[in-house]
């Protein structure tokens, strides 16, 4: 048809020109984990209204999304910079060495935490790291005693300890997809896991048997998954003031007036607790940027000055007004500087 | 005789017997298929009323009428009207000092950093593209109506509760008192939200708009318009009026039936090997996406188009062919355009769906920030669902009323789509 033939004609010189296009792309392209893209994408708005280069293109798509982009080449159809919400593991930094990623900086933002919270109707509840891998665990110790696992039989949270109310355990939180989870599994589940000492033992005898029992959570329906929309957990948990819900701090920070963190092992979610570390579920937050294309894409080197000046990542800069929490000052110039210098990443095995 | 008569007496009596019965089935069918309409009717008007009653207040903004004086120290100290130097002014100086001279009391560094978070960060912008437009401005000063910060507009539109104790609530007793001061010498208002139908996205929910992603929707569905009509209409017209009838038709057939109901993400992976990964097109382009979204469409448009076809009677065909007309001629000068209505409304029911997809835009890189709204089908760019999808998904409380706003403009684009279909239909449907 001849319609067809001109179709198809438009659709390949589209194809010609666009390949052309995509040979000088003047503008930043971000990928990468989906908590960090708030922070990023404010540092990315500012650094468009307030410099003579684009606005940098900010994706969602996951840190192990990101850095898969990230890893898959040198060259304008690549992303320059991937976000990320936990360290880029050595299998990572191989596969970009394969495909001639070689050179990547490290930057490091500030820290994230990852609250407990509830409704504002409800109590505030105090919580133990260990109580948290206690309810929310598919296999928990044998409560009778001994070193046996169990499938987890406790059904509300008065029987994990007694001095928490009587309440069932019904926990929101985020699906396995996501950084919050990883994250909250590592450092909250894990954190109360190693405090059974036969559990700890394992780690150094098998440690894929350990790590079995200390990330996995319950499927008996204890723990719901709520997808990765935190805005719909702090509204679920508005409207059921018997359950948990696991999300970042901002979500907190922001909505201060219809829920409560929980205290982790004594410490209150706040911004204080999270920054000087004493508040024990928080996280690092990370970009990677591809030393290759430094030069080659207009703005690089601008954006990251953006990033690490201190009126973006400073203790009153405007990431801290969306809730990221700061790097103490000597960890702010250690990076600044590395960033400056353009450091490379070097992984200590 | 007798006979016949007993037999009809014996068959009234049967239809009089059961017809209270049938005729009660048939008031129950009634009521059940009229219940079923009001509860569908309940949960659409729910959902309306819902969205709207969330999203209207998006559409005013809160604005602050501020004294600004052009300093010329501060935006053009050595007055020689440099472009280059009105356009890196400290703006955001001017709106410091006007709120220092209002407030003069306010001293420690931290309330001043209160204080100055009351303006939005947008506003400073506003200032420079009045200087850069009128340079004349320079020394003089005037009242001006600049966006307040998104918390400060939440408290106005009363989303923000006063009467709750300070330590619960994002504005603080200090802050409310300068609002309160504000809004005594009715230096607070709401204005209609232009920003919200012609900006492009932001992080601060007083400057994000949707324009941005209208302009994306915009450019993809013209996309997809243009590859997914010319190309269904034809298969339609090959498969319907030429294809001989044989096993690779029939296979041809069941093939298109299932593409349709293919679940869309997976058009999306397809996109993302071959548009992005094999021909090297551009992430996030406008153009991939509508090229991806016709392979969604095209199914639904060929489905559509072939019905149309079929509906066309056989006479009409015969009798062109009757006065010799070639089988082309035939198709196009009679079948065609009597199908045609029928194939808009098919396509338009595609395009709609094309409309409100996220998930193959998703694999390849539309579900960004993207500030820049697009000006061509190769510039990065969001669609409409998109951008709903990440604004619910933001943490600041002004999102929630700006998504329901934007999921408002997205039905209105759909309305307008499905009453053009209706027009289309009306007007050119012709009945035999």
């Amino acid at each position: 048809m001849i319609k067809n033939r001109i179709v198809l004609a438009a659709a390949l010189t589209a194809a010609a020109v666009s390949t052309a296009n995509a040979a000088s792309r003047d503008y930043i392209s971000v990928v990468g984990s989906s908590t960090v893209y708030p922070f990023a994408t404010v540092v990315a708005e500012n650094f468009g209204k307030t410099s003579a280069f684009k606005t940098p293109k900010i994706e969602s798509t996951g840190s192990g999304g990101g850095l898969k982009l990230f890893c898959s080449g040198v060259g304008v159809e690549h992303p320059d910079i991937t976000n990320a919400s936990r360290r880029i593991k050595s299998s990572e930094v191989e596969k970009c060495a394969s495909n001639g990623v070689t050179d990547i900086i490290e930057v490091k933002i500030g820290y994230d935490g990852i609250v407990m919270a509830n409704a504002k109707s409800a109590e505030q509840i105090q919580l133990t790291r260990r109580d948290v891998f206690l309810a929310l665990a598919k296999q928990v110790p044998n409560p009778k005693g001994g070193d046996g696992l169990v499938e987890n039989p406790y059904k509300t949270w008065k029987q994990v300890n007694a001095a928490l109310p009587d309440m069932e355990i019904e926990v929101l939180g985020p699906p396995p997809t996501s950084g919050t989870r990883d994250a909250f599994v590592e450092l909250a589940m894990e954190g109360g896991c190693k405090t059974f000492d036969f559990i700890k033992a394992m780690k150094k005898k098998d440690k894929q048997a350990y790590k079995g029992i200390c990330h996995t959570i319950r499927e008996d329906g204890a723990f719901i998954e709520a997808g990765e929309n935190d805005n719909l957990i702090v509204q679920k948990l508005e409207s059921n003031p018997k359950a948990l819900g696991i999300f970042g701090f901002s979500f907190l920070d922001q909505n201060s007036d219809k829920v409560q963190g929980s205290l982790v092992d004594g410490m209150a979610p706040t911004f204080e607790a999270i920054a000087d570390g004493s508040y024990p579920v928080s996280r690092p937050l990370y970009f990677y940027v591809k030393k290759a294309h430094v030069g080659k894409i207009p703005g690089i080197q601008e954006f990251l000055a953006e990033f690490t000046s201190d009126k973006a990542w400073g203790e009153e800069g405007y990431l801290v007004d969306k809730g990221m929490i700061p790097m103490p000052n000597e960890e702010r110039n250690q990076f600044a500087a590395d960033v400056k210098g353009l450091n490379i990443l070097k992984l200590s095995k | 005789m007798s006979k016949l008569e007993n037999n009809q007496a014996r068959t009234i009596d049967r239809v009089n017997a059961t017809l209270n019965q049938r005729y009660g089935r048939e008031r129950r069918f009634r009521r059940f298929g009229f219940f079923a309409v009001l509860l569908g009717l309940t949960f659409v008007g729910l959902m309306f009323l819902s969205i709207i009653g969330k999203g209207y207040s998006a559409f005013q903004q809160t604005r602050l009428l501020l004294d600004i004086e052009y300093t010329e120290s501060v935006i053009d100290p050595s007055g020689e009207r440099d472009p280059a130097v009105l356009s890196s002014a400290n703006y955001a100086g001017l709106i410091k000092s006007t709120l220092r001279a209002r407030y003069p009391e306010v001293k420690a560094r931290k309330e001043k950093r209160e204080l100055y978070g009351i303006v939005s960060n947008g506003a400073s912008l506003v200032l420079r593209e009045r200087v850069m437009a009128n340079p004349d401005l320079i020394g003089s000063s005037e009242q001006l109506w600049l966006p307040a910060d998104d918390d400060i507009d939440m408290l106005i539109k009363g989303h923000i509760d006063r009467s709750v104790p300070e330590s619960e609530r994002r504005i603080k007793d200090n802050v409310l008192a300068w609002i309160e001061t504000l809004e005594a010498d009715h230096k607070i208002e709401k204005f209609f939200n232009l920003t919200f139908l012609t900006g492009g996205d932001s992080r601060e929910p007083e400057l994000a708009g949707i324009g941005g992603a209208v302009m994306g929707s915009l450019y993809t569905l013209i996309v997809t318009l243009l590859l997914s009509f010319p190309i269904g209409v034809a298969s339609a017209v090959y498969l319907e009026e030429f294809a001989p009838r044989n096993r690779w038709t029939d296979l041809v057939e069941v093939n298109i039936n299932n593409l349709a109901a293919v679940p869309s993400i997976v058009f999306g992976l397809l996109g993302l090997a071959v548009f992005i990964n094999f021909f090297g097109l551009p992430r996030s382009a406008p153009l991939v996406g509508g090229m991806v979204l016709t392979l969604m469409t095209l199914p639904t448009i060929i489905i559509a188009s072939r019905a149309a076809l079929k509906a066309v009677p056989p006479s009409i065909r015969e009798a062109a062919l009757g006065v010799g007309a070639s089988k082309m001629q035939t198709v196009f000068h009679h079948v065609l355009p009597l199908a045609m209505p029928g194939m808009l409304t098919g396509t338009i029911i595609g395009m709609a769906q094309a409309l409100g997809e996220t998930a193959p835009l998703l694999m390849i890189g539309m579900v960004a920030f993207i500030v820049d709204i697009p000006g061509s089908a190769m510039d990065p760019s969001t669609v409409l669902p998109v951008q709903i999808f990440l604004w619910a998904d933001s943490p600041e409380r002004a999102f929630m009323e700006k998504t329901s706003a934007a999921i408002m403009v997205l039905l209105g684009f759909l309305i307008v789509m499905n009453v053009l279909a209706v027009i289309l239909r009306k007007r050119f449907e012709r009945r035999w």
